[in-house]
């Protein structure tokens, strides 16, 4: 299992060469989006319209932070729960995200399409909010602020710990682990 | 009979509330240091540090450990003896429940079922609180806390079995709920099951099981056992912390067990994550 430092926007170059399992520390701008973001982008895509930031190479982060402290710019911010954007991702990676930060299983379709067009699932320890909010340096609304801590925000992180759960060649680290560590 | 006044019940339910969101109670701390020094695999032993690296940040910091800071959820007795001047119990729980998460700047979590509008420019802040009561002999009010994360909820599950399902069927059960949840409660958990009652009264059960401070020991010698069994289970099962593989699934299993209708077994299977606030404080 290999470490790995990289800056976003990622390229099929950067996606390519991680595995399951490999962790590594992000840097650079990646965008906010939960459930009821993502219905909205994946809209405004579906209608040839922009979007409210450049698709090309970008990381989804799915979080909903807590409102920041007097000074801080983000409050607490760890991953929620993946599945609830399975029917979205796809869409995202075919026009050219190409991570998505989150917690938990995804179907096969969201598996399918990481092959398909080199996007990488990571996942980052939910439950940790307080350390990862610590890793956001700024976070800016950029889109749907009436979802309060549902909006899209751009957010700039340095040395962001995730670990690689679904690569560019089907493999999957929740399958893994668990074969290992299985007791029959 | 004793009068409490109700702010004074305000404050000290804000001030449970602010405490939980960022101080991880010792027990959940030290099970998760044991946790972490017994467990096989590097990449959930990273995990596990990660974990408490956020506990101490959290604490030390006075940052949320956790973005989502729950539903307040309370299981309150009061005493027969005990009179509230000022207000309803009730009220005072929801006031201190509102102030305590926006005095620790808390994610407001609570929204209309259908329409998923969040509730807190209407009926309050994270309001209203999930409260269950019970009255007791006595003049002192009796509070338990916990502030209960979506994730873990949401793979939580019941059923009623027949009779004949037994302790075995139990045990399967919990194994297949715990199984199919993977690592979507953010393992390692702890697992709450209520037993027997009615369908309902085994899935309040299940939830006050987990406001049971991990490392206690059951005081049923049976259901001690049967505690032991289903941890070993669990965590044979491979999934480590977040899921991604490892020994030490679950921290703990809590049972609570109550009578049953002749004709039916109740089982209520309820996760809490590893963020475990939860609190006990008397009036
Ligand atoms: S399951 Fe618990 S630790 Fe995980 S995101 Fe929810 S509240 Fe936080």
């Amino acid at each position: 299992m290999a470490q790995y430092t990289l800056t976003t926007p990622l390229t099929s170059e950067d996606t390519k060469k991680l595995k399951a399992g490999d962790t590594v520390l992000l840097n650079g701008v990646i965008y906010t989006a939960r459930d009821a973001a993502h219905k909205r982008l994946v809209e405004l895509i579906e209608k040839g319209e922009e979007l409210p930031f450049d698709i090309k190479g970008s990381v989804i982060y799915f979080v909903g932070p807590t409102p920041p402290k007097p000074g801080d710019p983000i409050g607490s911010a760890g991953p929620t729960t993946s599945y609830r954007m399975d029917s979205y991702s796809p869409t995202m990676l075919k026009h050219g995200s190409k991570g998505m930060i989150g917690k938990g299983k995804r179907s096969q379709e969201v598996k399918d399409a990481c092959i398909k067009y080199d996007g990488i699932y990571f996942g980052a320890t939910g439950g940790a909010g307080a350390l990862l909010g610590k890793k956001i340096t700024s976070a800016e609304v950029i889109a749907y602020p009436e979802l309060g801590p549902e909006a899209v925000r751009k957010i700039t992180v340095k040395d962001f710990p995730v670990t690689v759960i679904n690569d560019t060649y089907g493999n999957d680290l929740y399958e893994m682990g668990r074969k290992e560590y299985e007791v029959k | 009979m004793r009068e409490i006044e109700f702010d004074d019940i305000v404050k000290a339910v804000r001030d449970i509330i602010v405490h939980c969101g960022t101080d991880l109670p010792q027990d959940t701390y030290d099970a998760l240091k044991e946790a972490m020094e017994k467990e096989k695999s590097p990449v959930s032993k990273e995990v596990i540090r990660q974990i408490l690296e956020n506990a101490d940040i959290a604490k030390e910091e006075k940052r949320p450990l956790c973005q989502d800071t729950g539903l307040a959820v309370f299981f309150v007795k009061v005493g027969e003896d005990v009179k509230v001047k000022g207000g309803l119990l009730k009220d005072a729980i929801n006031k201190g429940t509102e102030q305590g998460y926006k005095d620790a700047y808390l994610r407001a979590s609570t929204c209309e079922p259908f329409s998923r509008a969040n509730l807190k420019d209407t009926v309050g802040y994270n309001l209203p609180a999930i409260i269950h009561f019970d009255l007791v002999e006595g003049d002192k009010i009796d509070i338990e806390y916990a502030a209960k994360g979506g994730g873990s909820e949401n793979v939580s599950r019941a059923k009623v079995f027949p009779p004949a399902a037994g302790k075995e069927g139990i045990i399967n059960y919990v194994k297949e709920v715990i199984s199919d949840a993977g690592g979507n409660p953010c393992p390692p958990i702890t697992v709450g099951v209520g037993i027997g009652g009615t369908f309902e009264k085994a899935v309040i059960s299940s939830k006050h099981a987990l406001f049971r401070d991990i490392g206690s020991k059951n005081p049923d010698p049976e259901l001690d056992e049967m505690e032991q069994t289903i941890l070993e289970e669990i965590n044979k099962l491979g999934i480590g912390a977040m899921g991604m593989g490892g020994t030490k699934t679950a921290l703990a299993v809590h049972i609570e067990a109550n009578p049953c209708h002749i004709a039916s077994l109740p089982v209520s299977v309820n996760v809490q994550c590893h963020s475990s606030r939860h609190t006990h404080i008397t009036i």
